[in-house]
């Protein structure tokens, strides 16, 4: 294996700092360029940033210490670095996708998340890179070259919010954002041995997502701790009028009764993603965690939910049918890529061929096969009913269980280039995060051990839609019982 | 409705018969646009009523106008439809005026359904579905003539896009061009009437299709149709539907059978040309909008729309021509005006429908009529009535009446009108007579024709004479009597 | 069971790209019907099932009747979103010729 250019972040979890730099006792400008020193020393093996934004950073920071040298509170981020996934929208600031398509293009817009970032005192420190329109297990689709596993560079760190994985695992910044279609967010964590949410559907605005399956989509954190991600939680989540899938409830504190534990909690192992397909390495790793709940006051039992053996073949017809129409408008008329012609169709076409790497328009294609006429009712159709059944397997399973546990990966992080030749098998990474994204529930992946290979395993807690509070407190009781190694460093 | 359009071909014989559906969309009257914030004006400086949802930038997302909603179900209880729980859905096709390349409409499952329009003559037209979407962007074509074909290049502007619309759907109930525009006419006024839409065809407000096919008459099958799109007016509608029906008549009865496509009408040419993008029909790829959620309105809410709605054209024709006597059909001039209410009041208070219909039909088409006093409107029909005035000296004491607000007796008074005594108007009469004898033998001697001509040249000269004091009817029955031996 | 080529055909892929103004070379439509055809032939699960009585979900969380009052938002700076066009006149964004009507 590789030397591994893993690192805890250089001024510790983002808690901490906030803390710190609200008390005056550290400024924010000497968090970042601490953080900043890290990137620069590592960065170019690890290729975890489309772009840094150190200038940007430098005086975000600044402008965030003149104010608490007011006396202002900047609020429970305060001069925490972050970093964003490259298909958040930032005003003025190139938002890319990792795609040529959108190469240079500035948005004259902040999403939403990252409005609410600014507003609770963190410094964006870079745009990370992803697959091409997080379309990917693996970075390895990104137009300006794959991002490496900080644990192994000749490995993947996962996708496709690989970029944002990496930065955490390598201690650019303490937290960053990315988005979790079918496993994006989940799965990296795991590859790369940090913690990694995807919230409830509508949990989070999706306003300045770039979209990419606009039923499935959503923001999520990564962090070096479970408490860290419920802190940003915190900041992110809640009702937005300008997303009209946003859940208009209020929302709980995540990070208030977080060390609660889990006395009395009912949690199911599920039978259907623990038998084959998944490493037997990474499987025992589930049991040992399912063991420590247990130890933590918690019953473990066995769980089924057949439908979730469904959900890859629902997960591929709607996530693509999804994105051939949310993919349509990158046409080189109003901005991006544009490769000239004589007639406008001729120009699409030139523009959106040139633009789009291969597995985008396998996506696109695969997405309007299954959408045109004559065979949208074999497909897209019946998906749509399937995933009525993977709710209702879901429902039923929560009569009896309050969480599901299952892995997050059915592997380790694989070598780069190992999938690249055959899409299915790419596929088949998301089999055990796909389920979630077509239900709408929450899950979390919280590294625990490695597998035989000494590369990070990450288990997955489910929670019904909303369930986020009892969840991170189980994810909380797991990571504290995780298996230190020569690998994790506190 | 009108009588249907027979064609007869003067080859074969045959007689066809014509069947049209019109596609109405109309842009609603919201402050801001369908599904997002911006501003929903006409005109302006191009790409300044624009935001992330109109452009669709990547990452913007569609929040529902709730007053576009609440007019669309106005639109649709006008119209007699169910107004149902309802779903947008995503339409998708390439166009450079579409910003996302997907439009946002409602496929499945639309607003309101099954409905029906009345037409002035009391007929009734079917209405299929009336459904909300928003409107695109304007291309203008550069090079060429200013026309698409031959442009050498286009330039776009996103104003308008997303502006809301509601697309209303005709079922195939119409025969005759006539049809047609009377249908739209009266959608125009329902939906002004509501304050849905101004309705304006000429700024695009209002946007017509026509589908329209034929066939041979009694045949109970429908032909194939073609949809006729850049109707500019409504005389653009009639000149269309007449051209493309014989247009499809020759096509069949060359042998040749009518290819369903869309044509566009060219009002310059007087003609219908095939559109050029077509090789079968367009693919729309349609399902659920998945940024949007379902629109359930509650009963509690469409009962409040509808309780607002105002008396609609179709009940203020019934209404006034009960009230005179007289047919729907009779008293459309008086509702389109907007002085039913003025009619209606001043035939309560006793005035002579007739009269009264007559002069909002001829005197009364200038601003400010509706805000005339119906007892005073009513005094002046009387004051016809009774003979203090002429029908001429009527006119424009009306006329002044909307202008300055003073009573019918005092200006007549001010214009010094009274009446001629009938022996004084008897002397101008014979006075004429006598200045004019060989006119008089002719008018004496001859046919009815003649006669007709004459009549109209004795009472001109009497007006002369009389300086317009005399009236027209008294004084042609005076000539009459005189005629007769009288 | 059908064999992958009957799931996807290269003319069936060729529609498709086309619909979705994608340009392929012959080698790319060979290697695209075949990953298609895998992928599909993976979804004949999804396919073969009996699930005429269930109802589709579209929207994972159930919500209805998200409306927003009739009033003005911010727009856009007109400059800054034409700095980002490819091609602009006028104030407004330049296309190469359009051939064929909206349809």
């Amino acid at each position: 294996m590789s030397a591994s250019l893993a690192a805890a972040p250089p001024q510790g979890t983002a808690a901490e700092i906030a803390r710190s730099v609200r008390a005056g006792e550290r400024s924010a400008r000497e968090v970042l360029d601490a953080h900043l020193a890290g990137v620069e020393a590592t960065e170019g093996e690890v290729h975890a940033f489309n772009l840094v934004l150190a200038d940007e950073a430098r005086a975000a920071a600044d402008a965030l210490d003149v104010r608490i040298a007011a006396g202002e509170d900047p609020g429970p981020l305060a001069g925490v670095p972050v970093a964003l996934k490259d298909n958040l929208c930032t005003r003025g600031i190139p938002t890319t996708c990792s795609s040529k398509i959108l190469a240079g293009w500035r948005p004259p817009y902040d999403a939403t998340v990252v409005q609410l970032l600014a507003g609770a005192g963190a410094v964006t420190i870079g745009k990370t890179n992803l697959d091409e329109f997080a379309m990917g297990s693996s970075t390895e689709n990104s137009a300006f070259g794959p991002t490496r596993n900080p644990h192994d560079p000749t490995r993947v760190p996962g996708g496709s919010s690989g970029g944002s994985a990496a930065a955490v695992a390598a201690g650019f910044a303490p937290i960053s954002l990315g988005s979790d279609t079918g496993g994006s967010i989940r799965q990296p964590a795991a590859l790369c041995g940090v913690v990694g949410l995807k919230p409830t559907y509508g949990l989070v605005s999706r306003y300045g997502l770039i979209a990419f399956a606009s039923s499935l989509d959503q923001i999520g954190p990564f962090a070096t701790t479970v408490a860290d991600a419920a802190l940003v939680l915190d900041v992110i989540a809640g009702h937005d009028p300008h997303d009209s899938t946003s859940i208009p409830e209020p929302v709980p504190s995540y990070s208030a009764t977080l060390d609660r534990g889990v006395e009395g909690l009912r949690i199911g192992l599920i039978t259907e993603l623990m038998g084959e397909g998944i490493a037997p390495d990474v499987a025992a790793r589930v049991r040992e965690a399912a063991a420590a709940l247990e130890a933590a006051g918690a019953t473990v039992g066995e769980a089924s939910v057949p439908a979730a053996r469904l959900g890859l073949s629902a997960y591929y017809l709607i996530a693509p049918a999804e994105a051939s129409s949310n993919l349509a408008r990158y046409d080189g008329v109003r901005y991006g890529l544009r490769v000239d012609a004589p007639t406008t169709g001729e120009m699409m076409t030139a523009t959106r061929t040139a633009g789009f790497g291969a597995e985008v328009k396998r996506r696109i294609m695969l997405g309007t096969y299954a959408l045109s006429a004559g065979y949208y009712d074999a497909y897209y159709g019946k998906a749509l009913k399937v995933r009525t059944l993977i709710i209702r397997d879901f429902a039923a399973a929560y009569e009896h269980f309050d969480l599901l546990l299952s892995p997050t990966s059915p592997t380790t992080a694989f070598a780069l280039g190992d999938k690249t030749a055959d899409p299915l098998s790419m596929y088949l990474n998301d089999v055990c995060t796909i389920p979630t994204n077509l239900s709408g529930d929450a899950a979390i992946s919280v590294p625990f051990g490695t597998g035989d290979d000494g590369l990070p395993v990450g288990v997955q807690l489910l929670a019904p839609a909303l369930g986020e509070v009892a969840m991170l407190r189980a994810a909380a009781v797991v990571e504290a019982a995780a298996p230190r190694n020569a690998e994790v460093r506190a | 409705m009108s009588p249907p359009l027979v064609i007869t071909s003067p080859t074969t014989g045959t007689d066809w018969e014509l069947v049209i559906g019109l596609e109405v969309h109309a842009e609603l009257a919201t402050v801001t646009k369908m599904f997002s914030g911006a501003p929903n004006v006409f005109g302006g400086e191009p790409n300044t009523n624009i935001d992330p949802v109109t452009l669709g930038l990547p990452g913007s997302l569609p929040v529902v106008n709730r007053r576009a909603v609440e007019l669309g179900i106005r639109v649709g209880l006008a119209l007699h439809c169910s107004v149902r729980r309802s779903t947008f859905a995503r339409k998708n096709y390439f166009y450079p005026d579409m910003p996302k390349d997907y439009q946002i409409s409602q496929f499945d499952e639309p607003l309101n359904v099954d409905g029906w329009l009345e037409l002035p003559d009391g007929t009734r037209a079917g209405i299929e579905r009336a459904h909300l979407e928003e409107d695109t962007g304007k291309s203008s074509h550069q090079g060429g003539d200013g026309r698409i074909h031959g442009a050498e290049s286009s330039l776009v502007d996103y104003n308008r896009a997303g502006v809301p619309l509601i697309e209303i759907v005709g079922r195939p109930d119409l025969h005759s061009p006539e049809d047609a525009r009377a249908y739209v006419s009266e959608l125009r006024s329902i939906l002004v009437a509501i304050g849905a839409s101004d309705g304006k065809m000429e700024e695009g407000s209002m946007r017509v299709d026509a589908n329209v096919s034929v066939r041979p008459v009694g045949d109970g099958e429908l032909g194939t149709r073609c949809e006729v799109k850049n109707v500019n007016s409504l005389r653009s509608l009639v000149r269309a539907i007449d051209y493309e029906a014989r247009r499809q008549v020759d096509v069949i009865e060359a042998g040749d059978r009518v290819h369903q496509e869309t044509r566009h009408w060219d009002e310059e040419a007087g003609r219908t040309r095939a559109g050029r993008s077509k090789e079968g029909a367009e693919d729309y790829r349609y399902f659920l909008e998945p940024d949007l959620v379902v629109l359930d309105p509650s009963p509690e809410w469409v009962a409040e729309i509808a309780a607002d709605l105002p008396v609609l054209p179709a009940a203020r024709r019934a209404r006034l021509a009960a009230a005179a006597g007289v047919t729907p059909g009779e008293v459309a001039l008086a509702v389109e005006r907007k002085l039913d209410d003025l009619a209606l009041a001043t035939i309560e208070l006793g005035a002579e429908p007739a009269r009264v219909l007559n002069h909002v039909e001829h005197n009364l088409a200038v601003d400010g009529a509706a805000g005339l006093d119906p007892a005073q409107f009513a005094a002046l029909v009387g004051l016809e009535l009774d003979g203090s005035l002429t029908a001429t000296q009527a006119k424009q004491v009306l006329a002044e009446m909307v202008t300055s607000g003073s009573s019918p007796a005092a200006i007549a008074r001010a214009h010094g009108f009274e009446a001629m005594d009938t022996s004084a108007l008897e002397g101008i009469v014979d006075a004429v007579i006598a200045g004019n004898e060989a006119d008089w033998a002719e008018f004496v001697a001859g046919d009815d024709k003649k006669r007709g001509k004459l009549t109209g040249f004795f009472v001109g000269q009497v007006m002369k004479e009389s300086k317009g004091q005399a009236d027209g009817k008294a004084v042609t029955a005076l000539l009459n009597q005189r005629r007769d031996g009288a | 069971m059908a064999a992958m080529s009957e799931r996807i055909t290269r003319d069936d892929v060729a529609h498709v790209a086309t619909l979705a103004k994608l340009a392929l070379s012959d080698a790319e439509l060979d290697e695209f019907t075949e990953q298609l055809a895998a992928v599909l032939d993976h979804a004949a699960d999804v396919e073969a099932l009996d699930v005429a009585d269930v109802a589709p979900t579209a929207h994972p969380y159930p919500l209805s009747n998200v409306l927003r009052a009739d009033e003005l938002g911010p727009t856009l700076d007109r400059d800054e979103v034409l700095a980002q066009a490819p091609a602009v006149a006028d104030g407004r964004f330049s296309v190469p010729a359009i051939l064929g009507e909206e349809p």
